[in-house]
C-alpha cells in the first residue's frame, strides 16, 4: 500500500522528524543565551525605581520593576504577531494562497499566548504598584483584554472543522475586522474614563533609568528572536497539517479509482 | 447602477421583514426572553429601586445585545433553510445591496425591540426620560451599528455548524464599544449621569459608518465561495 | 528586594508558559512529520 512505502522512507534511519533546521536552532541557542543575560541584567544590574519626592518622600515601583521586563516584550509581541496576523490576511485575501493562510494562523496563536501573558503579568505588575490586579480606568488593559478575546474568537474559527478555502477565507475578514475594532476599542474606552493610570510612555520620560531603558530594549531583541523562532515552528507545523491533509485525500482518491477499476474489470468480464 | 443597489437593498430588507411578521419568532420567543432578562437583572440587583434606576441603561443595552444575537442568528438561518442564499447568489443582486438589505431589516427589529425594552424599563426600573431626541437618536445609532456588525458575522459564521455558539464569541468583544456608547448616552438622557450623550453619539454613529463600509466591501468576499 | 513573591509569579508564570507552548509545538512538529515523507519538507534536506 501507499501508506507503507511513504511512512518508511518518512521514518528512514539519520534523518530526524521535526520541525528545527539549521535557522531555528541557531536561533533558538540565541533566545536561550539572551535570556541568560536578560535575567543577569534584570536583577543583578538594573537598579530599583525609587524617586525622592520634594517633600522627602521614597516613592516608585521598587523592584517591581523588574516585571516590566517579560510584561513589556510580551505585549510587543503579542501586537508583533497580531500585526502581522493582520498583514497576512490582508495579504490571503490579495493572492489566495496557503502560505500566507498559514502565515497569518501560526502568529495569531502565538499572539495570543503572549496577549494572555500580557495580561497576567500585568495584572500581578498592577497589584504592588496600583493597589488592585484590575485596572477599568486604564485604556491599555481594557483594549489589550478586548484584542486577545477577539483573536481568541479567531482561533475558535480557525478550529472549526470546513473546508480548508472557506475557513481560509472566513479567517482572514475575521482577522481584518479584528484589527479595525481593536482601534475602535481603544479609542472608546479611552473616552469612557477620559482618565490613564498607565504611565504615559515611560520609554521617553526623563524619569527612566538608563540600565532600565538598555535591559528593556534587550528584553524587546530576545524577545524578537523567541517570535521568530516560535513562528518558524509553527509555520512548519501548519505546513505539516497541509501536507498529511493532502496526503489523505489523495490516498482516497487511489483507493477510489482501483475500486473504480476492479469494479469495471468485473463489468467487463461477465 | 447607484438606485438599483438601493431599490434591491430595499427588497432584501422587505423580504426578510415579512419572512420575521410571517413566522413571528421575533414576536414570540425574541421579545419575551428579553423581557425575561430585564426581570432577571431586577432579581439579580434586589429590590433596590435605585440601584435599578441607576444602571438602567447598562442593563437595557446588555439585554438588546443578547437579543440581537439571537435575530441575527435567525436572520441567517432563514436564508440558509431550503438554500435561500443559494437562490440569492444565483439572482445576481450586487453583495452590497444584499449586506445593506439584511442589516436593514435586522436594524428594524432591534429597533422594534428597544421601544418595547424602554417601555419595560420605564415601568419596572421606574426611569424617567429627560431628553427624548438624544434617547431615539442614540437608539437609532446603536441599533445601525449592531445590525451592520452583526450581519457582517452572521455571514462570516453563517453555515460553519456552530454558527449558534460562535456568533457571540465573535460578536459581543466587537460590539463592546456600541455598549459603552448607547450606555452613556442614554445615562444622559435619562439623566441619572451627567455624560455628555451628544458626544457618544458621535462614537455611536461612527461604529455604525465603519461596520457598515467594511461589511459591504468584504459581503461579496463571503458570498462568492457558495 | 521587595515584592519577591510578585517578581516569582510573573517571571515562572512568562517562562513556564512560554516553555509550554514551545514544548507543545514541537512535540506536535515531530509527531506530525513523521507522517510526511522527507521530500515535503523542505527545510530538512540537505543544502541546496
Amino acid at each position: 500500500m501507499s501508506t507503507a512505502t511513504t511512512s518508511s522512507s518518512a521514518t528512514r534511519v539519520g534523518v530526524p522528524a521535526t520541525t528545527s533546521s539549521r535557522a531555528t536552532k541557531v536561533l533558538g541557542w540565541l533566545t536561550l543565551a539572551g535570556f541568560a543575560v536578560l535575567v543577569a541584567l534584570a536583577f543583578a544590574w538594573v537598579p530599583e525605581d525609587t524617586r525622592i519626592t520634594e517633600q522627602g518622600d521614597v516613592v516608585g515601583q521598587f523592584d517591581a520593576v523588574r516585571l516590566m521586563f517579560v510584561h513589556v516584550p510580551s505585549a510587543i509581541l503579542a501586537y508583533t504577531g497580531f500585526g502581522l496576523t493582520f498583514l497576512a490576511s490582508l495579504a490571503y485575501l490579495r493572492w489566495r494562497t496557503d502560505w500566507w493562510d498559514m502565515m497569518a494562523h501560526s502568529s495569531a496563536e502565538i499572539g495570543v499566548v503572549f496577549g494572555v501573558l500580557t495580561l497576567v503579568t500585568g495584572s500581578i505588575w498592577g497589584r504592588p504598584t496600583w493597589q488592585t490586579w484590575w485596572e477599568w480606568g486604564d485604556v491599555r488593559q481594557v483594549t489589550a483584554l478586548v484584542m486577545v478575546l477577539v483573536f481568541i474568537g479567531y482561533l475558535a474559527v480557525r478550529r472549526i472543522p470546513a473546508e480548508a478555502a472557506v475557513k481560509a477565507r472566513r479567517s482572514a475578514v475575521i482577522a481584518l475586522v479584528g484589527a479595525v475594532n481593536i482601534v475602535i476599542v481603544n479609542r472608546s474606552v479611552d473616552w469612557w474614563e477620559n482618565r490613564t493610570l498607565h504611565q504615559q510612555s515611560t520609554l521617553f520620560a526623563r524619569k527612566i533609568r538608563d540600565e532600565t531603558l538598555f535591559t528593556l530594549s534587550f528584553s524587546f531583541a530576545v524577545g524578537m528572536v523567541l517570535f521568530a523562532w516560535l513562528l518558524l515552528h509553527r509555520f512548519r507545523t501548519a505546513y505539516l497539517e497541509s501536507q498529511i491533509e493532502e496526503l489523505e485525500v489523495q490516498e482516497a482518491l487511489e483507493e477510489r479509482r482501483a475500486e473504480a477499476d476492479g469494479a469495471d474489470h468485473g463489468r467487463e468480464q461477465p | 447602477m447607484g438606485t438599483a443597489v438601493f431599490r434591491d437593498a430595499w427588497l432584501i430588507a422587505g423580504k426578510d421583514l415579512r419572512v420575521e411578521m410571517r413566522s413571528r419568532v421575533g414576536l414570540n420567543q425574541i421579545v419575551p426572553f428579553a423581557v425575561t432578562v430585564l426581570v432577571l437583572f431586577a432579581f439579580a440587583l434586589d429590590t433596590d429601586q435605585e440601584a435599578l434606576r441607576t444602571y438602567a441603561p447598562g442593563l437595557f443595552w446588555v439585554t438588546v445585545l443578547l437579543a440581537a444575537l439571537l435575530a441575527i442568528g435567525r436572520s441567517f438561518a432563514v436564508d440558509l433553510a431550503d438554500g435561500a442564499s443559494d437562490r440569492l447568489l444565483l439572482s445576481g443582486i450586487d453583495p452590497i445591496a444584499v449586506f445593506g438589505g439584511k442589516a436593514l431589516a435586522v436594524a428594524v427589529q432591534l429597533v422594534v425591540l428597544e421601544v418595547l425594552l424602554g417601555a419595560g424599563v420605564v415601568l419596572l426600573f421606574d426611569v424617567t426620560v429627560h431628553r427624548y431626541g438624544l434617547l431615539v437618536c442614540a437608539g437609532l445609532a446603536a441599533a445601525a451599528g449592531v445590525a451592520t456588525a452583526g450581519t457582517l458575522y452572521g455571514a462570516l459564521v453563517a453555515g460553519l455548524g456552530v454558527s449558534e455558539t460562535l456568533l457571540p464569541v465573535l460578536l459581543l468583544p466587537v460590539v463592546a464599544p456600541v455598549l459603552i456608547g448607547a450606555t452613556r448616552a442614554f445615562q444622559d438622557a435619562f439623566g441619572v449621569a451627567g455624560a455628555e450623550g451628544w458626544a457618544w453619539l458621535g462614537l455611536l454613529a461612527g461604529f455604525a459608518a465603519i461596520y457598515g463600509v467594511f461589511g459591504a466591501l468584504s459581503y461579496g468576499a463571503l458570498l462568492e465561495e457558495a | 528586594m521587595t515584592h519577591v513573591g510578585y517578581l516569582i509569579a510573573g517571571w515562572s508564570i512568562s517562562v513556564g508558559a512560554v516553555l509550554a507552548y514551545a514544548g507543545w509545538v514541537l512535540l506536535r512538529g515531530r509527531s506530525l512529520s513523521r507522517r510526511v515523507p522527507e521530500n515535503r519538507r523542505r527545510w530538512m534536506m540537505p543544502d541546496d
